[in-house]
Parts: C-alpha cells; sequence; structure tokens
C-alpha cells in the first residue's frame, strides 16, 4: 500500500516541474520495486525458513557426518596427539603407552569408553573388549604403562591395534567415503581395496541402480497407454478412469506393498490360481516376491502414478486437430501417432521417467518388505547403518554417494534430454 | 465471564490432578506374543496398584532409537526391553542410567536380590526379566522325510525339503551352521574367532542359501510357518509355543543346538518419568511378576525364587510351562548361551561380512 501511495504522490512532482533525472527517477524505481520485492520475500520467507532448518541443514549436517567423525580424538586427546608423530609402523613407545592409559582413565570414568571402542573396533574388529575390560580395572594400572598394559592383554602391543587408533584419530577422515565405494583407510593414510569378501556397497549401487532403471522402464511401458487412454477418452470415462490411477495413489504405500505380499506369497492368490488353472502343480509354486522380481514388480505398482500423472497432463495438451491434420495429408494412423503425437509426448515422458527414477533410487520400504535378500538397494543399507550398526558416518557416506549419483543423472538428463523440456503439466 | 473463571478453575484442577496422581512412563518392548505377556504380568497388575499408566510400545531390537533420544537430548522412552549385548555396549557408551542391585526387592521367599538373581542376569545398567532362546521350529503336518530332531537337520534339505525361515542378521545363525557342521556348543566361539571358523559357517548357510526365507521381526517366524511359505524356521521358543497353546498351530519346536539368551531392562539416560519407571522395573522384576509372566509366554524368569512358582499356561490348565522353559533340563542337553561379548567386538564386521555373502 505504502509504496503506491508514495509513487501516486511522486507522479504529480515531475508533471509540476520539478526536474526528476533519469537516475533519480532509477533510485525512486528501484526503492519501490525493493519495497514490493521484501514483501513478496516475506510472504515466502516461513516456507524458506521451514526448507532451511528442516531440509537443507539436517542434510548438510549429515553430508559432514561422512567426513568428520571426532568420537575418537576428543576423548582420547593426549593419545591423538602422540600417535599424529607416529609412522605407523615402528613399535609404540612408553610416551604413547602413557599417554593412552591417561585417556582410558578419563573415558572410563566418564563413560565414553564404549564410544571409543566402539570407534576402533571398526578399523580393527576385535579390539572393542580390549578397551572394555582394560577400563573396568584401570585404576589398579602404573607406571611403566607399557609392561603393565601388555601384562594385563597381550593385545595391547599388536600393532595393529595401534593403527587403527591412528586411523580412528583422524577428525576429518576420507575413510567413509572410502568404505562406502570399497576401499580401505590405511594408517599411514594411504588407501588400499577393501578386502574381496566385505566388498559389497559398490554391487549394491549398481544394484539399485539397475531396479531404478527397470522400474523406470516399465512403468514408461505401462503408463504410456493408460495415459493415452486417460487423454483421449471422452472426460466422464477418463474421469472415472483417472479415479482408478489416482486412489492407489493416496494409499499408504505399506498397504500397497503388503497386499502384494498376499498376491504373491508362494501360498497367495497368484500361485493358487497358477496351482488352479494347472500351470504349476501344488508342490512347485513360483517364488513370486523376496526377491528382485518381488521388489521389481512391487515398485513397478507404486510409482505407476508418478509416471501416469505427467504424461496424462502433457498428452491432455496436445490439441487432437494436430493428429486429424495428419491423417488428412494421408498420414497412416500409426504414422501420424509415431511422428506427430509421440515426439509431443518426450517431455512428458522425460518428466515421469525422472520421477520415478530418483524416487526409485531412494526406495526403501518396499525392498525392505518384498525384496528379500537379492532384492535389497543400498538404502536398505543405509538403513541398517543407522538403526543397527550405528554406523551414521558411513550411513552419512553411503548417502552422500548416492546423492552424488543422483545428480550425475540429473546432469546427463539435462545434457541429453534438456530440463526446460520437462513438463509436470 | 463468571462461567469462565470457573471452567479455567476446573480445568486447572483437573490438569494438576492429573499430574499428582498418575505419572504416565513409555515402556517399548518386542511386541507380539511377547508384549502381551508382559501386559498382562507387569503392566496392568503395576497400573492397578499404582494408578500410574504404561504406554506400551514396539520396536526391532537395537540401540538406535535409545542413541539417537540420548544424543539428541530429547529422550521419550522410559524403559526398554534389550538383549544382552546392546545392554553392556548401551552402559559402555553412557547411554543408560546405571541401577544397583541393593536397591531391587528381596525374592518372595525372602532371599536378597543378589543372591535372587541367576549368576549374570544383573548389570550395571540393566537387569534381566527372563532367559529367552532361539530355536528352530517345523511344521508337523508339512515337514516330510521324517522327525526333524537335530540342528543338522535343520540344514539338511536333502532329507527335509521345503523353505527354511532365518533372521536376516549373522547373529545365532553363525552359530547354528557351526552346531550343524559338527563343532560342539563349547567350542563355537572358539571356532568363530577365526576366520576359517567364519567361513565354515557361510559355507554351511550357503547349502541352504538359495531356500531361504529371512525374516526380521519376531512375529514373523510363526506366521511364515502358519501361511506355508516354509516348513521350518528359526525363532524365538516363546512365539512358537504361543502359537502352539493358543492357536493350536502344528509346529513342533526342536530344542538341540539352541542358543539361549536374556531380555534386560534398561532406563535411557534422561528418561523423563525415572521415579516411576524405575518403580515398575522393580514391580516387573520382582518374584511374582516373572512367575505370572511365565504363565503367559514360555520364557524362564531371571530369579530363582519364581522357579517354583510357575504353573501352567494362563487359560490350559493341563499346560504344564516348565518343561516348555529354555531351561528346562531336557531342553539344555546341546544347548549355546549367546556369547555378548563375542558379538560386542565382532558385530561390525560381522554383519559387513554376512551382507556381502548375503547380496552374493
Amino acid at each position: 500500500m505504502t509504496a503506491i501511495a508514495n509513487n501516486s504522490a511522486a507522479a504529480p512532482l515531475t508533471i509540476d516541474g520539478v526536474i526528476i533525472d533519469d537516475a533519480e527517477l532509477k533510485k525512486r524505481l528501484d526503492k519501490a520495486m525493493f519495497r514490493s520485492r521484501f514483501r513478496a520475500f516475506l510472504l515466502v520467507l516461513p516456507l524458506l525458513l521451514f526448507i532451511v532448518f528442516s531440509f537443507i541443514l539436517p542434510i548438510a549436517y549429515f553430508l559432514m557426518q561422512g567426513i568428520y567423525d571426532s568420537s575418537f580424538s576428543s576423548k582420547m586427546p593426549e593419545v591423538t596427539k602422540s600417535l599424529k608423530d607416529w609412522d605407523a609402523v615402528s613399535e609404540p613407545t612408553e610416551e604413547m603407552y602413557a599417554a593412552l592409559a591417561a585417556d582410558l582413565r578419563v573415558v572410563s570414568a566418564n563413560k565414553t569408553i564404549g564410544r571409543v571402542a566402539t570407534r576402533v573396533n571398526r578399523e580393527f574388529p576385535g579390539s572393542r573388549s580390549l578397551f572394555t575390560s582394560t577400563g573396568r580395572s584401570i585404576s589398579k594400572l602404573e607406571a611403566p604403562y607399557k609392561e603393565s598394559l601388555v601384562k594385563k592383554k597381550k593385545k595391547w602391543a599388536d600393532i595393529r591395534v595401534w593403527q587403527g587408533m591412528k586411523t580412528a584419530s583422524r577428525t576429518w577422515t576420507p575413510g567413509y567415503y572410502a568404505a562406502a565405494v570399497d576401499l580401505k583407510l590405511n594408517a599411514d593414510g594411504s588407501i588400499d581395496q577393501q578386502v574381496e569378501k566385505r566388498r559389497i556397497h559398490i554391487k549394491l549401487f549398481l544394484r539399485t541402480l539397475k531396479i531404478s532403471f527397470l522400474v523406470t522402464l516399465f512403468c514408461v511401458v505401462l503408463g504410456y497407454p493408460i495415459a493415452f487412454l486417460l487423454a483421449t477418452l471422452p472426460v466422464r470415462t477418463s474421469n472415472l478412469l483417472l479415479i482408478l490411477v489416482l486412489l492407489p495413489f493416496w494409499t499408504s504405500i505399506l498397504v500397497r506393498t503388503t497386499a502384494w505380499i498376499a498376491m504373491l506369497q508362494s501360498q497367495g492368490v497368484v500361485n493358487d490360481l497358477l496351482v488352479y488353472f494347472g500351470v504349476t502343480d501344488d508342490g512347485s509354486r513360483y517364488s513370486l516376491i523376496y526377491n528382485q522380481l518381488g521388489t521389481l514388480i512391487a515398485m513397478t505398482h507404486i510409482l505407476l502414478p508418478f509416471m501416469v500423472l505427467p504424461l496424462y497432463s502433457v498428452m491432455k495438451g496436445i490439441p487432437p486437430s494436430y493428429m486429424r491434420a495428419a491423417k488428412s495429408l494421408g498420414a497412416t494412423n500409426w504414422t501420424a501417432f509415431w511422428r506427430v503425437y509421440a515426439p509431443q509426448t518426450i517431455p512428458g515422458i522425460g518428466a515421469g521417467g525422472i520421477l520415478v527414477f530418483i524416487v526409485a533410487i531412494g526406495y526403501y520400504i518396499t525392498p525392505a518388505l518384498v525384496g528379500g535378500q537379492e532384492g535389497s538397494m543400498i538404502s536398505n543399507f543405509i538403513d541398517s547403518h543407522m538403526r543397527q550398526t550405528l554406523n551414521w558416518n558411513l550411513a552419512a557416506a553411503l548417502g552422500g554417494v548416492l546423492l552424488f549419483v543422483v545428480l550425475i543423472f540429473y546432469w546427463l538428463y539435462d545434457r541429453i534430454v534438456g530440463i526446460d523440456n520437462m513438463k509436470l503439466g | 465471564m463468571i462461567k469462565v473463571t470457573t471452567l479455567l478453575a476446573a480445568g486447572i484442577a483437573v490438569a494438576a490432578g492429573a499430574a499428582n496422581a498418575a505419572d504416565s512412563i513409555t515402556v517399548v518392548s518386542w511386541g507380539g506374543a511377547y508384549t502381551k505377556s508382559q501386559v498382562e504380568a507387569y503392566h496392568k497388575p503395576w497400573m492397578a496398584a499404582t494408578g500410574n499408566t504404561v504406554v506400551s510400545e514396539d520396536y526391532n531390537g537395537g540401540l538406535a532409537e535409545v542413541k539417537a533420544q540420548v544424543e539428541a537430548g530429547n529422550v521419550k522412552w522410559d524403559l526398554v526391553d534389550v538383549e544382552l549385548s546392546d545392554a553392556v555396549r548401551g552402559c559402555d557408551e553412557g547411554l543408560l542410567e546405571t541401577i544397583s542391585i541393593e536397591d531391587f526387592p528381596a525374592g518372595a521367599d525372602g532371599t536378597a536380590a543378589k543372591d535372587d538373581f541367576l549368576p549374570g542376569t544383573f548389570h550395571e545398567c540393566a537387569v534381566a526379566n527372563i532367559v529367552w532362546s532361539t530355536i528352530y521350529a517345523y511344521d508337523s503336518t508339512k515337514v516330510t522325510g521324517g522327525t526333524p530332531s537335530t540342528i543338522a537337520d535343520f540344514f539338511d534339505t536333502a532329507k527335509y525339503p521345503g523353505k527354511r525361515g532365518l533372521r536376516k542378521n549373522p547373529k545365532a545363525n553363525l552359530e547354528m551352521a557351526l552346531m550343524a557342521d559338527g563343532v560342539a556348543a563349547d567350542e563355537v566361539y572358539e571356532v568363530l574367532e577365526t576366520e576359517e571358523g567364519i567361513e565354515r559357517a557361510l559355507a554351511k548357510l550357503d547349502s541352504i542359501k538359495a531356500d531361504v526365507v529371512w525374516w526380521e521381526a519376531g512375529a514373523q517366524p510363526p506366521q511364515l510357518l502358519a501361511d506355508g511359505e516354509v516348513v521350518m524356521t528359526t525363532a524365538y521358543n516363546g512365539r512358537i509355543f504361543n502359537a502352539v497353546a493358543s492357536e493350536d498351530k502344528p509346529f513342533e519346536i526342536v530344542w538341540d543346538g539352541q542358543i539361549w539368551d536374556l531380555d534386560l531392562w534398561v532406563m535411557p539416560k534422561g528418561a523423563p518419568n525415572k521415579e516411576a519407571a524405575m518403580d515398575f522395573m522393580k514391580y516387573s522384576t520382582g518374584t511374582e511378576a516373572l512367575a505370572a509372566q511365565a504363565s503367559w509366554i514360555s520364557y524362564g524368569p531371571a530369579r530363582k525364587s519364581s522357579g517354583s512358582l510357575v504353573g501352567s499356561f494362563h487359560n490350559k490348565p493341563e499346560l504344564k510351562m516348565a518343561s516348555h522353559m529354555p531351561t528346562a533340563p531336557a531342553n539344555l542337553t546341546n544347548a549355546l548361551q549367546n556369547n555378548f561379548e563375542f558379538w560386542a567386538d565382532n558385530q561390525d564386521q560381522l554383519n559387513e561380512q554376512f551382507n556381502a555373502w548375503l547380496a552374493k
């Protein structure tokens, strides 16, 4: 309101012959524009704050966890200091053992020894109980510390424990990202490939990409005819059909997934029908679920509306006269469809495809419920590191890699299809 | 105006009354038949005795939620029912309140608490309520090839064809695989300490991998058996017992190669209703409450004094509970106690290796 009042108050001034040069005019215009922009900004401010605090900051914080880990260095400052100059191969000195004993005394008194132990245990499995049991009898420890620690537990002389501590003592560490792509950070800072029987993440990333790609493909194949039907049928019929697409879309994912369990399990509806019609016999029912097939079927069904809806709205916007014109110029039905109609639906396929693909790549509940061992995806591992192993740093690194992969695909999409070409409606 | 004031006054009175009279504590456990046994034996009588309320929540084990709540300084849970390895680990990481056995009441027969609890059932941060066991069970109407009686039979898909249910976790699976491969129960963890031992266990699991349906929540295995998805599955013994006792399912438990463990109460550091929760903890681990729980589910009480009070199933007087307990002598002939220290040390590495094996 005030801006308009000022403008109208300023306007008669020019008529009255007061000279307002271009610079002055520009200044006033900027001022007026600034006010309206500022008010517009105030309107979006709540949303902006909400996004910053509930989305951007937590994600940034979590991504940082993938490279930042102070769980050892903050609790064991003396050892961390003495490990800094250690070359990771020579015999640990008495000073290092003394620093260790001093730190252990502190962490065992304030009950954080478990966290230190867990951290080192990740680098050198089996060292957890070494820390906790030493912590329980720390009060009896006396100088010389090297001798008494080794006497208490032989393992303290094992150089691998010290190498584990050196790796753990890095506050900013590439170790978790390395682990997320099946590499291993050594105590001297070099990076090797993880031993073969513990390599798993690359395989899972590839599987996740494969499943997401297949789900996207199935969604295009199944969704295109549906969307075409919806867009070309008379409104009354198509509205009814649209409800059939939207109804499952509004139903909880959990309900839809468990419905697929009832359908596909070996004593389920599909297998019962197959047995009834004699396709298979009772003894050799098909395994349609708890494997990759189950994941593909359930995810395709759940993500189908994400494909149908953008396609539908794009198809709805294509005037039927184009097809009629093509036909009047002598095109067959197929040519008219393939040369005239289909190219115009590409933005819809692009939008639907990228939506389905990106949602699928981070899919978690459905593979967890119906995926079994070969249908689980990287998100299920992120979940297990969050909830079971409590290795949040590795979970963050895996999430970071996943985010990076999605961004690469987004960039590729932009290069090949063009993001401006995307049309959601 | 008068109306408003009276309403306000009434509101304040109600609020104040509620705050004084009753605390509400949140108790978290494993769900299904197990939580039901706790509700019947602990929650209901305690609520009747104190006027407080218990909000019961379910979870699938692990320390993640406790860690998240404690580290965020926003603790919502008052008591959590955990496995021994998690109790020890949580205590070491400072996530749990410490408790003292001196505060716990003596048994009904007058034995002091520290002598009444079975050895190893009381910890710095945790007190056990029950002894439970991972066993395997089969559906007697569906299994073909004879009557399975040893842990090796579980891995013998040639003799006993059909799908197998296993928990999607290395814990218990590796031990059972070794026992089935001929390792004596008391040497299992020694063998597992070595790389070759782990390889050996995974190789044994490999032999049935194609036939395995993996489960995660304790309520799943009886369901998998009932649905005919598997003919044999590992399970928690109480879940199978309950399916048999309350739903007359034709399931049989094989005790050979059972792996027994403890369930314990722990209190997350900074629990919101510490006092009431502590009272509940003492009440629920008392002689009578533990004995009462044993009439709802076949888990052995952690107190010696409860043993003699264990009777029959709550609605079937003819069904005596004693022989269904993991601790019954006949069931212990080839049994293994879960080694929490081994798992605390090797869990991360074995999880990785197990998952890599699963994904192969």
